[in-house]
């Protein structure tokens, strides 16, 4: 997977292992979930009413793009949640929901 | 009596030089905050662990925001301090609150609302791409996580952030492709009088500027943004844009970062029933409030870019003023008269808050101009000829009716993001002045809450 954020500095904090659609992946402790994401993959989510992926926009909780859920169905908004070691997660939303009519 | 109990909304420049005069006055506040840290959007803290010194975050303003948060530190045990807590509505005298999902509603003799602000934004054809980001957004990745949003980056808008978000990444070591500028060099000549009211900030701009020129960015003015180009999968792949001469040209880039200027965060004063008034300069409406930060409502205060974006100086200025009202409103203090220095230099800060405004103008002629096809609604995906439609085949000619019928501004932003140029749209489709198309009414809750959270507080 090719990352769409680029780390710039900040590198020597310790590694932590997460699951992002069941692979692994590696972010650094004090990243938020956004970051650890979009470092190894272009995108959070599939838009509901659009073609498009989605990747945050405002990255201070205020435009609610970001939402990604874990495995067990908890909604968590992306850019305002710290990254923890073990955290599994799905891009794409667990519960049953209507067609998205543009896909 | 007791002790007056005053509550805080955002610990930002406003909210902390709010608390530490209130302190100073014998008062013990309780400061609640969205954020994990205190210091707000501009003077954010990166997390705990990262090691970057002050001089590499703030640039020029380490010292003040190395101030800011030490002044909270010194000051934080003394404080009601509620980090991590969303303030959700305003209802009945009481702010209603919510932490890790329990809400709870807090009494207050005096509410001084300091929640900052946001970009203000105008759609463009593709916006709704991975990789389009706000310029603040852009410039949080910096400071708070020391990413850049993207291989190769364009920063594309209007305002003093379009260039300061640009040269911190340049200095950072991003590879910034342009700086793309719709307002025109002109502009800010003609408002050079204003802008002289601070010419430190002046200077400092210029500077900003000519180090991005030194490090060869590539700098259009006058542009108009006319696509972003890319695919669903992939996102962004290159922006398209019409320079000042009319020419159409293409920069290849895998992230934009865009913006023109602020809107401040106004739900909270609109949940607390403050009166509006339609800002002729922005073309937006504003909470009203008196020289000291006074709303309409009793007890409610204003301060910072929630109500007025005077930058984060400004905002520790106005967060003292509001403080200040507040404790004479409560017959605490005798000092008006030892605050004229302080409404003096917000008069000079307004001025130049004119000034920015003309020389880095609001593109509103561009709604007008957005095809059809183009997305207003980001959340959603509502194009701007459906919400054309409600106006031309159903009559709508105010924010909130359009929205009902379009869904534009009814996504889970709320309208942060588009009911500016949702307005400007609707003024222009229906032919009325913007001024008489309204504002989007603030509705609780200003963000989304689970529905277990809600069921809590009943």
């Amino acid at each position: 997977m090719n990352g769409r954020f680029v780390r710039l500095g900040e590198t020597a904090r310790a590694k932590v292992s997460i699951v992002i659609d069941g692979q692994s992946v590696e972010a650094l402790e004090g990243d938020t979930l956004l970051t650890a994401m979009l470092c190894s993959m272009r995108h959070v989510r599939q838009s509901e009413f659009g073609v498009e992926k989605r990747a945050g926009f405002c990255l201070m909780g205020a435009c609610q793009d970001c939402w990604v859920w874990t495995d067990e169905g908890e909604r968590l908004r992306a850019c305002t949640t710290v990254v923890e070691a073990g955290m599994s997660l799905v891009t794409t939303q667990p519960e049953a929901q209507w067609a998205n009519l543009a896909l | 009596m007791g002790e007056p109990r005053i509550v805080i909304v955002g610990a930002g420049p406003a909210g902390v030089r709010c608390a530490q005069t209130l302190l100073a006055a014998g008062i013990r506040p309780t400061l609640i905050d969205e954020g994990r840290r205190d210091g707000g959007q501009i003077y954010r803290r990166q997390p705990e662990g990262f090691t970057r010194p002050y001089a590499k975050l703030y640039g020029t303003e380490a010292l003040r925001a190395q101030d800011l948060h030490e002044t909270f530190t010194r000051l934080r045990a003394q404080i009601d301090y509620r980090p991590q807590t969303l303030a959700w509505n305003i209802w009945d005298r009481k702010l209603h609150i919510v932490r890790d999902g329990e809400a709870s509603a807090l009494d207050y003799d005096a509410l001084i609302l300091c929640p900052g602000a946001t970009d203000r934004l105008m759609p463009v054809k593709g916006w709704q791409f991975a990789g389009t980001y706000s310029l603040g957004a852009a410039q949080i990745a910096l400071k708070s996580q020391a990413c850049s949003i993207g291989c190769r980056v364009v920063f594309m808008g209007t305002g003093p952030l379009l260039y300061l978000v640009a040269s911190q990444y340049v200095q950072a070591g991003a590879q910034v492709a342009a700086v793309l500028d719709t307002s025109a060099a002109g502009a800010r000549i003609r408002a050079l009088p204003k802008l002289l009211a601070r010419f430190d900030v002046l200077r400092k701009g210029r500077a900003l500027v000519a180090s991005l020129k030194r490090a060869g960015v590539q700098m259009h003015h006058c542009i108009e943004p006319v696509e972003i180009v890319g695919t669903p999968g992939q996102g962004v792949g290159a922006v398209r844009f019409r320079t000042a001469s009319g020419k159409i040209e293409q920069i290849d880039c895998d992230a934009i970062g865009m913006g023109y200027q602020l809107r401040p965060e106004t739900q909270l004063a609109d949940l607390a029933r403050c009166a509006f008034r339609f800002d002729a300069l922005t073309r937006q409406w504003l909470p009203q409030i008196d020289e000291l930060g006074r709303s309409s409502e009793p007890g409610v205060y204003l301060a910072g870019d929630g109500v007025r974006v005077l930058g984060a100086d400004g905002a520790e200025n106005a967060g003292r003023l509001a403080a200040h009202a507040a404790l004479i409103d409560l017959g605490r203090s005798e000092q008006a008269g030892a605050l004229d220095a302080l409404k003096r230099e917000q008069r000079r800060m307004d001025r130049f808050r004119e000034g920015l405004a003309q020389a880095f103008v609001w593109p509103a002629q561009q709604a007008a101009k957005l095809s059809d096809e183009t997305i207003v609604c980001r959340c959603e995906g509502i194009t701007a000829g459906e919400l054309r439609r409600v106006i031309r085949d159903e009559g709508a000619q105010e924010a909130n009716r359009a929205k009902a019928l379009s869904r534009v501004g009814m996504g889970r932003c709320q309208g942060r993001y588009c009911g500016h140029a949702a307005a400007e749209i609707i003024a222009d489709a229906a032919r009325v002045p913007l001024e008489q198309v309204g504002r989007l009414r603030g509705q609780a809750p200003v963000k989304p809450l689970a529905i277990a959270t809600v069921e809590d507080t009943e």
